[in-house]
């Protein structure tokens, strides 16, 4: 069997596991523990997407939250029910007012149109390498989130921007996550993978091999765009209201912190992270509401989640730079072949 | 009230605007110029000094001897910052010690919150430094704060031009800048060059800090994050690491905010940080260097 299908495969093993959870979980969880594992598979496809250009292609993104902002705005304005869309945004065009598309196009749209804006932002961009092009994507970040306060015949500024319905259930979650690591999983371990990770560890030298340079970088951008941007129409239809700030630094700094404790160069390590981070923060949260020890009342501590989960990743970034996974992909001896042949590669570095 | 008076007006408000941006970007181009470090957590060392004087002139103690406190909390705060957080990577990536610079934000201003909550808080400033004056009729006003944020700017810059120039710390700081293993070479204490760097920004973050407040009369956990943003704007344009180009950034991005907001129909002029951020983007493209370092190229 080929690397390709042994790990096409795993991705069809694991798309079962996932199906049986969308589906049997409700029925045996109750609905707390059904709500962490949707926002986990949530967080995953977001992190998944984060991980296409910051983990392997080596071009470290602060911009991604812009584009998961973009695609909530998008598929929001686009599913609104007609009847509330002309009380909620009066303002908008009227071809926009017209119509309001189910769940799914207005996802697909979405994460196309998101897509679409990554190719205008990233072509000139990607020319930018290591720090200047975090810093570059962090101004994205920063006037998406002008252009959401200030565009308010779309957005409604400032206020929160509600009405979505909320039809983000964990089958539809799991369903977007299987594509997703399909997607990533036949993409990063394929040639073209390999030309990302030669961009990200030897620009020059990949260049030198005759691997377009842009364009590599450029096409992991757009096509982790597109993923933010279906991440975020499923994060909208999950929120219902949200406002712009909701996509701003917080939720880029708890990305980033899932990605770097998973690893950076590691699907399953990427998920790992995600499943480490929401664990986590949803025990902290709990302390944060303040509890009791016998006798003794621990006050509510607000932020305390917060920061805890900086000092983590202050941790994480000097013990273990590389994360949780580094490279290395969870397999569950399924691809051993290839998992021995990478331990060589390794060894040989 | 003529055009004149409100362009010179205009002018007034952006030269005083661009004194704390240049004061924030020279304590940021400080740092990254020895270390090749940003600095996230420069605004939050410009909160500690705010709060440190907030604190102590709402207790009773004279504004002046406040802000001495203040300052040197400030430069306490980084100079804590830089041994548990930086130090530990100082070689590791860039981009792995940018985000540890965004985690340490991160910390400083939740704990802030944590303590002080996030509502704004008022900053005691003494009633002489609150005095409008006006020119030309009442045509041209600021206060006495505004004209000691830009004497105190030019001032401290005079001193670290003085510093980094004539005493053998800063030009050892400067030689760091230049070639960290070479200055190690020939025998200069790398370490203490580097803590001096950050004592000596953190301070001036410090003093931005407490300007910054005393203008906006309050202080609030995050109030560091905004100004530290553009600050960083204001440093790449004038050429990230190099104190003069700071300074001709901090002015430049002052002038250019404030005229966007005078001059500009308000359609417009609501983008002004979409615009400013559209600029840094344009400099990091075409001219990453910034004004003052046009020949600094960038690989790919």
């Amino acid at each position: 069997m080929s690397r390709e299908a042994r790990i096409t495969l795993l991705v069809l093993v694991a798309l079962v596991a996932g199906a049986a959870v969308a589906f049997g979980a409700p029925h045996v969880l109750s609905d707390y523990f059904v709500r962490i594992i949707l926002l986990i598979a949530l967080n995953a496809i977001l992190v998944l997407a984060l991980s296409l250009s910051n983990g392997f292609t080596g071009v470290f993104s602060l911009g991604h939250v812009g584009f998961i902002g973009a695609g909530a705005y998008i598929s929001g304005i686009l599913s609104i029910p007609v009847q509330q869309k002309m009380a909620l945004l009066p303002h908008l065009p009227t071809f926009l007012h017209a119509f309001s598309l189910p769940f799914l196009p207005a996802t697909l749209v979405a994460g196309l149109l998101t897509a679409l804006l990554a190719v205008v932002v990233g072509y000139p961009l990607m020319r930018l390498s290591g720090y200047f092009v975090s810093v570059a994507t962090m101004g994205f970040l920063i006037i998406v989130n002008v252009v959401l306060i200030n565009a308010s015949d779309f957005t409604r500024g400032a206020r929160t921007f509600t009405g979505v319905p909320l039809e983000t259930t964990l089958p539809w979650v799991t369903g977007w996550l299987a594509i997703t690591v399909f997607v990533l999983a036949r993409l990063v371990y394929s040639p073209f993978g390999r030309a990302m990770k030669a961009v990200r560890d030897d620009t020059i030298a990949a260049s030198a091999v005759g691997i377009g340079v842009l364009r590599t970088r450029l096409i992991a951008f757009v096509i982790g765009a597109f993923f933010s941007g279906v991440g975020g129409s499923l994060y909208a239809h999950y929120l219902g209201s949200f406002s712009p700030n909701t996509f701003y630094f917080a939720l880029t700094m708890s990305l980033i912190t899932m990605l770097v404790l998973g690893g950076m160069g590691s699907l399953t390590g990427a998920v790992v992270g995600v499943i480490c981070v929401s664990l986590l923060s949803e025990v902290l949260r709990s302390v944060e509401r303040g509890f009791t020890i016998g006798d003794f009342a621990v006050p509510a501590l607000f932020g305390a989640s917060q920061i805890v989960l900086g000092f983590i990743f202050i941790l994480v970034m000097i013990f273990r730079p590389k994360g949780i996974m580094g490279d290395r992909e969870l397999t569950f001896g399924l691809t051993q072949r290839s998992a021995t042949v990478n331990q060589t590669e390794e060894r040989k570095r | 009230m003529t055009q004149l008076d409100y362009i010179l007006q205009q002018i007034v408000n952006a030269v005083s605007l661009g004194s704390l941006y240049a004061l924030v970007a020279v304590g940021l181009s400080i740092v990254f110029g020895v270390l090749k470090l940003t600095n996230f957590a420069h605004g939050d060392v410009m909160m500690v000094g705010a709060f440190g004087v907030a604190l102590l002139a709402g207790a009773g103690v004279p504004f002046p001897v406040a802000v001495i406190c203040g300052i040197a909390a400030a430069a306490v705060a980084g100079l804590l910052i830089e041994r548990i957080a930086y130090r530990p990577i100082r070689d590791a990536p860039d981009v792995a010690r940018l985000l540890t610079s965004l985690a340490v934000t991160y910390i400083i201003e939740n704990v802030g919150i944590l303590v002080f909550t996030s509502s704004p808080r008022n900053f005691p400033l003494p009633d002489i430094l609150n005095t409008s004056w006006e020119v030309s009729n009442g045509a041209i006003t600021f206060t006495s704060i505004n004209l000691l944020t830009i004497a105190l700017t030019f001032v401290s810059l005079l001193l670290l031009g003085w510093f980094i120039t004539r005493t053998t710390t800063g030009l050892g700081m400067r030689a760091a800048a230049e070639d960290m293993s070479a200055a190690h070479l020939v025998g200069l204490n790398v370490n203490r060059l580097i803590i001096v760097a950050f004592i000596v920004a953190s301070a001036y973050a410090g003093l931005a800090g407490i300007l910054w407040a005393a203008q906006a009369g309050v202080v609030q956990p995050q109030m560091g994050f905004t100004p530290l943003l553009k600050a960083f704007v204001a440093a790449i344009i004038g050429g990230f690491g190099s104190i003069a180009g700071a300074l001709v950034g901090g002015y430049i991005l002052g002038a250019l905010e404030i005229f966007i907001v005078a001059f500009l129909p308000s359609s417009v002029s609501s983008y002004r940080d979409a615009i400013v951020f559209a600029v840094l983007i344009a400099f990091l493209l075409v001219r990453p260097g910034g004004l003052l370092q046009p020949n600094r190229e960038i690989k790919l």
